[in-house]
C-alpha cells in the first residue's frame, strides 16, 4: 500500500535576484519584472516526497497550489519532476490573504482531495518569509506537524520518522500519520525535469489555459485525461466566505515603505570617516542591519 | 487580563537570550500601556527559573513544570498556551522567532483565530484609524518587518483579533535587566488541565545539540574575508564586527588556505555558497571560485585597497581603503548608534 501525499507549493517572485529593473523609478517594487519561479523550499519539499515514492510502491504525490492562474507553471514543473497530478487553488476570493486565510483555504481544498497521510511543504517562501502556512495548515486539519525537516527517515505502519535541523543541532522525530511536515533548505535539492515526463506533461493545462485552445487540442485531453490541470474555486471547497481573503484576515498592512533598491551600478566610497558613516547609517535605517 | 505576554524559550534548563530581550522590550509596550508584563515558561525542572523572569521585568511569571513538556514538542506547548491564553486573554503575546518560536506561534494563533507577524525588527505602539469602517483603533502593536526579499518594510497591524502575536529574531531587541530586586507574583500551572491524550503523540526520540557550530550558510549577514587581510590578528578584527551586527564570518580559499580561518567558513566553490541579505566581503580580490559562492548576495559591500579588484565589478559598494582602518570605523559608528 503506497502513501497518499500532497505537496503544498507557491509561485513566487525571485526576490534574490532583483536585476536593475526590479524597481521602478518611484522606487517600488516592480512585480512584473522578477520572475516568477517556484518557492525553492517547496521544490526541496517535492523532493522529499518524490523519494518517498520511489521508496514506497504505490505512492501517489499530489500537488497543491494557491495562486493565480498563472501558478500552473509550477504544477507543469512539479509534474516534470515526477509528481502525478496537481490542482490550482485559484480564486479572486482569495486575494489580501494573510497566512491564517491563506491556511483556511488550502486546508479547505485538502480535505476535499483524496485523503492524505502526508503533507509536506517547504519550511516558508521566499516573498514572505513567515513560515507559518505549514503550521496552521496543520492546526486547521488537526494534524500533528513537524516543521525544519531536513529528511524523512521512514514513512511505514502509519508512523513518519523525521530529521529536524535546530540552530545547534539535529533532532529525530516520531509521529502518527496523517501530519504535516516542512522542510529546510538545507535538505537535498529536488532532481531536475525528466526528460519523458517533460514530452508527456508539456501539454498540461489549466481548464482556463486550455479554454482558448483549439479544437485538436479538445481532443487531445479526451484521450489523455492526465492533461488536464484540475482548478478548485471558493465554490469547490466548502468555504466560509469570512474566513477568506481580506475579511478572514486578522493581520492588515498598515503601510509599506520601500527600500529604494540601488541599481548594480557600484557607489564608490573611500575609507574617510563620513563616508562610512554614511554608509553605515543608510544600512541601519533600511534595516539591512540591527 | 489584557496583559502583555512573552512565551519563553527553555534551551538546556536555561532561559533563552531572545526571551530576556523580549522581556526587556515587553516592560516598555507594558509601560507604555499601562498593563502588566507577563512570562511563561513551560519545561521541567524549572524551580527557580522564576527569579531571572522577575528581574527582567515580569510581574508574572505562569510556570508549567511537567516531564510532558521536556524536549519541546508542538502540540502539548499549543495546548498550554492556548489553554492559558483563552483565560488571561493577553493584548499582546511576543516570541522569538526561533525554530521554537516559529514552530509553535503559527499553530497557537491558528487555534485562537488570531494574527501574527513573523520576524518583526521594531515594534512600537500607535493608533490606527479605518476610515472606511469609520473606526479607530487605540493603542495598537505596530508590527515592523521587511518583507518581500528584504526590498520593503511593512507595519503591520491586528486591529480586531486577540491576542496581538508577533515573533522577534535573536538579537534584534536589547536585552537589559529592569530591576535586580524587582518581584512578581509566581503561578504554578497545573498542567493536567490543559493536556489531553492526543497532544502526547509525538515523540523525539534523538537529539543531538552542538556548541555553537559555524553556520554562514543561514546567516542573513556575512562579513568575509579574503587574503588581503594580511594575517591572522587582522582577520579576526573581523569577528568583531560579525559580533556587533549579528553576522557570521566567512572567508575565501586563500584565506583559508593562509591560516586565518577554519575550512568550514569557506565560501566559494569548493566551500559553501550563501546568499545572504548583506555580504560585506573584505580584502578579497574576487576569483571567480569565490563569486560563484556568493554573488546571489542580496546587497554587496566590497573593501578593498586596489580600487580595479574583480569584486567590485558585482559589488553595491565599493569602499577603497585600508581594511584595517574602515572596520574599526563601521564598529564604532554601530556601537554609538542603535540601541
Amino acid at each position: 500500500m503506497g502513501l497518499k501525499i500532497i505537496v503544498l507549493a507557491k509561485q513566487v517572485p525571485d526576490t534574490r535576484n532583483v536585476g536593475k529593473d526590479a524597481m521602478k523609478a518611484d522606487g517600488t517594487v516592480n512585480r512584473a519584472a522578477l520572475p516568477a519561479i517556484f518557492n525553492p523550499e517547496d521544490l526541496n519539499a517535492l523532493e522529499q516526497a518524490l523519494r518517498l515514492k520511489d521508496k514506497y510502491k504505490g505512492t501517489t504525490v499530489t500537488i497543491l497550489s494557491m495562486g493565480p492562474g498563472r501558478a500552473a507553471d509550477i504544477i507543469r514543473e512539479g509534474l516534470y519532476r515526477g509528481a502525478d497530478k496537481g490542482y490550482l487553488l485559484t480564486d479572486r476570493a482569495f486575494a489580501g490573504s494573510d497566512t491564517l486565510a491563506t491556511s483556511y483555504a488550502i486546508s479547505r481544498a485538502i480535505l476535499k482531495l483524496e485523503k492524505a497521510d502526508i503533507i509536506i511543504a517547504g519550511r516558508q517562501a521566499i516573498d514572505g518569509d513567515t513560515a507559518q502556512v505549514g503550521p496552521q495548515v496543520a492546526e486547521k486539519l488537526g494534524m500533528p506537524q513537524i516543521t525544519y525537516a531536513e529528511e524523512i527517515i521512514s514513512a511505514e505502519k502509519n508512523k513518519i520518522v523525521v530529521k529536524r535541523r535546530l540552530e545547534r543541532g539535529v533532532e529525530t522525530v516520531e509521529s502518527p500519520l496523517p501530519a504535516v511536515i516542512t522542510v529546510n533548505s538545507s535538505a537535498p535539492a529536488c532532481r531536475p525535469r525528466n526528460a519523458k515526463l517533460l514530452m508527456k506533461y508539456k501539454h498540461a493545462k489549466t481548464i482556463t489555459e486550455s479554454q482558448n485552445a483549439s479544437e485538436d487540442y479538445i481532443n487531445l485531453t479526451a484521450d489523455r485525461p492526465f492533461l488536464i490541470i484540475p482548478e478548485m474555486s471558493v465554490n469547490d471547497i466548502d468555504a466560509d466566505a469570512k474566513w477568506l481573503g481580506l475579511t478572514g484576515s486578522p493581520t492588515k498592512v498598515k503601510k509599506i515603505e520601500n527600500i529604494v533598491f540601488q541599481a548594480k551600478e557600484a557607489k564608490r566610497l573611500t575609507a574617510a570617516d563620513d563616508e562610512i558613516n554614511d554608509l553605515m547609517k543608510e544600512l541601519i535605517a533600511n534595516h539591512t542591519i540591527g | 487580563m489584557n496583559n502583555v505576554f512573552v512565551i519563553c524559550e527553555i534551551d538546556e534548563g536555561k532561559v533563552a537570550d531572545v526571551s530576556l530581550e523580549l522581556l526587556t522590550k515587553g516592560r516598555s509596550l507594558a509601560d507604555r500601556l499601562n498593563c502588566k508584563l507577563e512570562a511563561v515558561a513551560l519545561g521541567h525542572d524549572l524551580k527557580g527559573m522564576e527569579k531571572e523572569l522577575f528581574q527582567y521585568g515580569a510581574d508574572v511569571v505562569h510556570v508549567g513544570d511537567d516531564k510532558r513538556l521536556s524536549p519541546y514538542t508542538t502540540l502539548p506547548h499549543t495546548a498550554v498556551i492556548t489553554g492559558l491564553f483563552s483565560e488571561e486573554k493577553p493584548q499582546i503575546a511576543l516570541l522569538g522567532a526561533t525554530t521554537f518560536g516559529r514552530d509553535l506561534g503559527p499553530r497557537v494563533s491558528s487555534a485562537l483565530q488570531s494574527g501574527l507577524t513573523a520576524d518583526c525588527t521594531s515594534l512600537e505602539i500607535g493608533d490606527h484609524e479605518d476610515k472606511k469602517a469609520g473606526k479607530t483603533y487605540k493603542d495598537l502593536l505596530y508590527q515592523i518587518r521587511p518583507a518581500f526579499g528584504g526590498n520593503i518594510v511593512a507595519t503591520i497591524i491586528n486591529p480586531d483579533c486577540r491576542p496581538q502575536m508577533a515573533t522577534v529574531r535573536e538579537g534584534v531587541m536589547k536585552k537589559e535587566i529592569f530591576d535586580k530586586n524587582h518581584k512578581g507574583k509566581l503561578n504554578i500551572l497545573d498542567v493536567n488541565k490543559y493536556l489531553k491524550p492526543e497532544d502526547l503523540v509525538v515523540k523525539v526520540v534523538e537529539r543531538h545539540m552542538e556548541k555553537s557550530k559555524v553556520n554562514i550558510k543561514n546567516s542573513s549577514i556575512i562579513v568575509s574575508g579574503g587574503y588581503g587581510m594580511g594575517s591572522k590578528e587582522n582577520f579576526d578584527m573581523l569577528y568583531e564586527l560579525a559580533d556587533v551586527i549579528g553576522a557570521e564570518v566567512g572567508a575565501s580559499r586563500a584565506a583559508v588556505d593562509a591560516g586565518f580561518a577554519e575550512h568550514d567558513r569557506q565560501i566559494g566553490q569548493t566551500g559553501v555558497t550563501v546568499r545572504p541579505k548583506l555580504y560585506i566581503a573584505c580584502g578579497i580580490s574576487g576569483q571567480i571560485q569565490h563569486v560563484a559562492g556568493m554573488e546571489d548576495s542580496s546587497m554587496i559591500i566590497a573593501v578593498n585597497n586596489d580600487p580595479n579588484a574583480p569584486i567590485n565589478k558585482i559589488a553595491d559598494y565599493v569602499i577603497t581603503g585600508d581594511v584595517s582602518e574602515i572596520i574599526p570605523k563601521m564598529i564604532k559608528y554601530y556601537k554609538q548608534n542603535t540601541k
